[in-house]
């Protein structure tokens, strides 16, 4: 019975070693394939619709103490677009900066940061959670989206908030980062463009002047630099149609988890 | 485990139905989900490569862990693990490896134990979150069949007089001595403490802190992550819990090894395992 033993923990620890380079260079070629990506992508809306099930649209973000804040706020992506529209903006104090409004509205419009101060407004602790895996805690005030909303007047028939930014992603200063949220999201009273952040203005490296806040989602969700709104039916026809800069290049739309 | 003894003979013992289909089933589809899940977890936390205790990362206090690479000063790299405050030199291992070509690779694991085996977030999310609804809807589906069919009660409960044996068993592991003859139709009771385990506690225990680290649901009920020391802590014991797991598998097969490789992947494959009066020599 012990003659095979050999040979055979041979063969096996070759077929084992053969196996796993199979399975990986395997899992490789899937990853690139045109198909299974499509069907890992599956998992998106399940994991979507599951997370609505368990905790409702309307529940809100957890809150932390001061004593919670981080020592300094991490600056992650873009710390500076770098264009000079942009640095002529900061040059001033953004007193030229407007906020433009438009798409499925009844009243497009620009704000400036005064108008914007005026609106309904929010302040929030609250834990950013990178899809990277690290987690820093902050202050926020910041108009309250919905505020926006209220005042161009949705159509009935939008349905996602763009989010057009400052900082072009691309070296020779195209591409601009984007976002998209739902209106459920855009409702949520969570939800607000920062224009401060632990009690000062928005710094450069944070988004200055505005940047979404739309807590319960993973950080790349949190536009910087926001310079445009839009309300649209759809996003399949803007860039590269999945909603946002990390979407088109593969991230989940559906940032939750 | 029913019974279903083939005609038997002295020499070679006889055939016994041990695993019935559900669960040899069930018990390969957890196989291939664990794996990936594990692979593209480590692929996941290559794109930050520290732990922390507490609510945030940065809250003052140093990572728990730390895996990075710095050059060597000779065109090379060093690749260190940091735990704790005590460094070590994992080059080639951790942090830093070298393939094939000689080309130096910074990344905390190494693409051969990972999915993908390079550095892409995106698409190792994409395969943790796919597998991890097989995972949980197979683990799911286990327990409720191991309770309906018994296979809970009957096979895995350990019963008082299995508990009256723990150290006797402890020491006959130790000693690589396992049941044999009739005594290894049934599962010992080590085996069936480790299985209990795994299935109630270390399993749900990383699902658990896997939907902790979901900012989305952290809103379910506000600071229920701070039980568990808040979501770096979550994501601290995902890592750690994920890493007993691979220990337990690291066990289990060794035991699939040493007590008869091919009539245990025979029972795991069939259902059928053989009694043999004499151990397994295999």
């Amino acid at each position: 019975m012990s003659d095979g033993i050999v040979p055979r923990r041979r063969f096996l620890s070759r077929a084992a070693a053969a196996a796993s380079a199979l399975l990986l260079s395997g899992c490789d070629r899937l990853s690139r394939s045109e198909w299974f990506p499509r069907v890992l992508g599956l998992a998106e809306n399940w994991n979507r619709r599951a997370a609505q099930a368990i905790a409702p649209r309307k529940a809100m973000a957890q809150e932390f103490a001061e004593s919670d804040r981080s020592p300094s706020f991490r600056s992650n992506g873009t710390a500076d677009p770098g264009t000079a529209d942009y640095h002529a903006m900061v040059a001033n104090g953004f007193a030229e900066f407007r906020l433009a409004v438009a798409g499925l509205v009844g009243q497009p419009r620009f704000f400036t940061l005064a108008e914007l101060r005026a609106l309904p407004g929010r302040t929030q602790i609250t834990r950013h959670d990178c899809v990277e895996g690290w987690s820093a805690i902050a202050k926020w005030k910041g108009v309250q989206l919905s505020a926006i909303l209220d005042a161009v007047k949705p159509a009935a028939n939008a349905r996602y908030v763009m989010f057009y930014c400052a900082d072009p992603m691309e070296a020779d200063g195209t591409d601009f980062y984007y976002e998209s949220i739902d209106m459920d999201d855009a409702y949520h009273p969570q939800t607000i463009l920062a224009y401060e952040m632990n009690d000062a203005a928005l710094p450069v490296a944070n988004g200055a002047p505005l940047r979404l806040r739309v807590e319960r989602q993973l950080g790349y969700k949190h536009a910087k630099y926001v310079t445009a709104i839009a309300l649209v039916d759809g996003f399949g026809n803007i860039a590269g149609g999945k909603g946002g800069y990390w979407e088109d290049n593969g991230y989940q739309w559906y940032a939750g988890i | 485990m029913p019974q279903d003894a083939a005609p038997a003979s002295p020499a070679l013992g006889y055939l016994y139905y041990r695993h019935r289909l559900p669960v040899r089933a069930m018990h390969w589809i957890n196989v291939v989900a664990v794996t990936i899940m594990f692979m593209s977890g480590l692929a996941i936390f290559n794109a930050h490569s520290r732990l922390y205790w507490g609510k945030s990362s940065y809250d003052g206090t140093p990572p728990l862990l730390t895996i990075g690479s710095r050059p060597d000063g000779k065109g090379g790299l060093i690749g260190y693990a940091e735990m704790l405050g005590h460094e070590f030199d994992t080059t080639g291992l951790l942090g830093a490896t070298q393939a094939a070509d000689g080309r130096w690779v910074r990344a905390a694991f190494p693409g051969w134990i990972t999915i993908p085996g390079m550095k892409w977030l995106s698409m190792a999310r994409s395969w943790h979150f796919f597998f991890a609804w097989i995972f949980v809807l197979n683990g799911i589906a286990f327990v409720l069949y191991s309770i309906v069919s018994r296979h809970l009660a009957r096979d895995l409960a350990p019963t008082a007089e299995d508990l009256k044996g723990v150290g006797a068993s402890i020491r006959d592991h130790l000693r690589f001595r396992h049941p044999a003859g009739e005594a290894a139709r049934r599962y010992n009771v080590l085996q069936k403490l480790a299985y209990l385990v795994v299935i109630f506690v270390l399993l749900p225990l990383v699902i658990l802190m896997g939907l902790a680290m979901s900012p989305w649901l952290n809103s379910l009920y506000p600071g229920w992550v701070d039980f568990f020391g808040g979501r770096q802590a979550a994501r601290t014991i995902h890592f750690i819990a994920a890493w007993m797991l691979v220990g337990f598998v690291l066990i289990h097969v060794f035991e699939v090894v040493v007590t008869g490789l091919w009539n245990n992947l025979r029972s795991m494959l069939t259902g059928h395992y053989r009694v043999t009066p004499e151990p397994v020599d295999e």
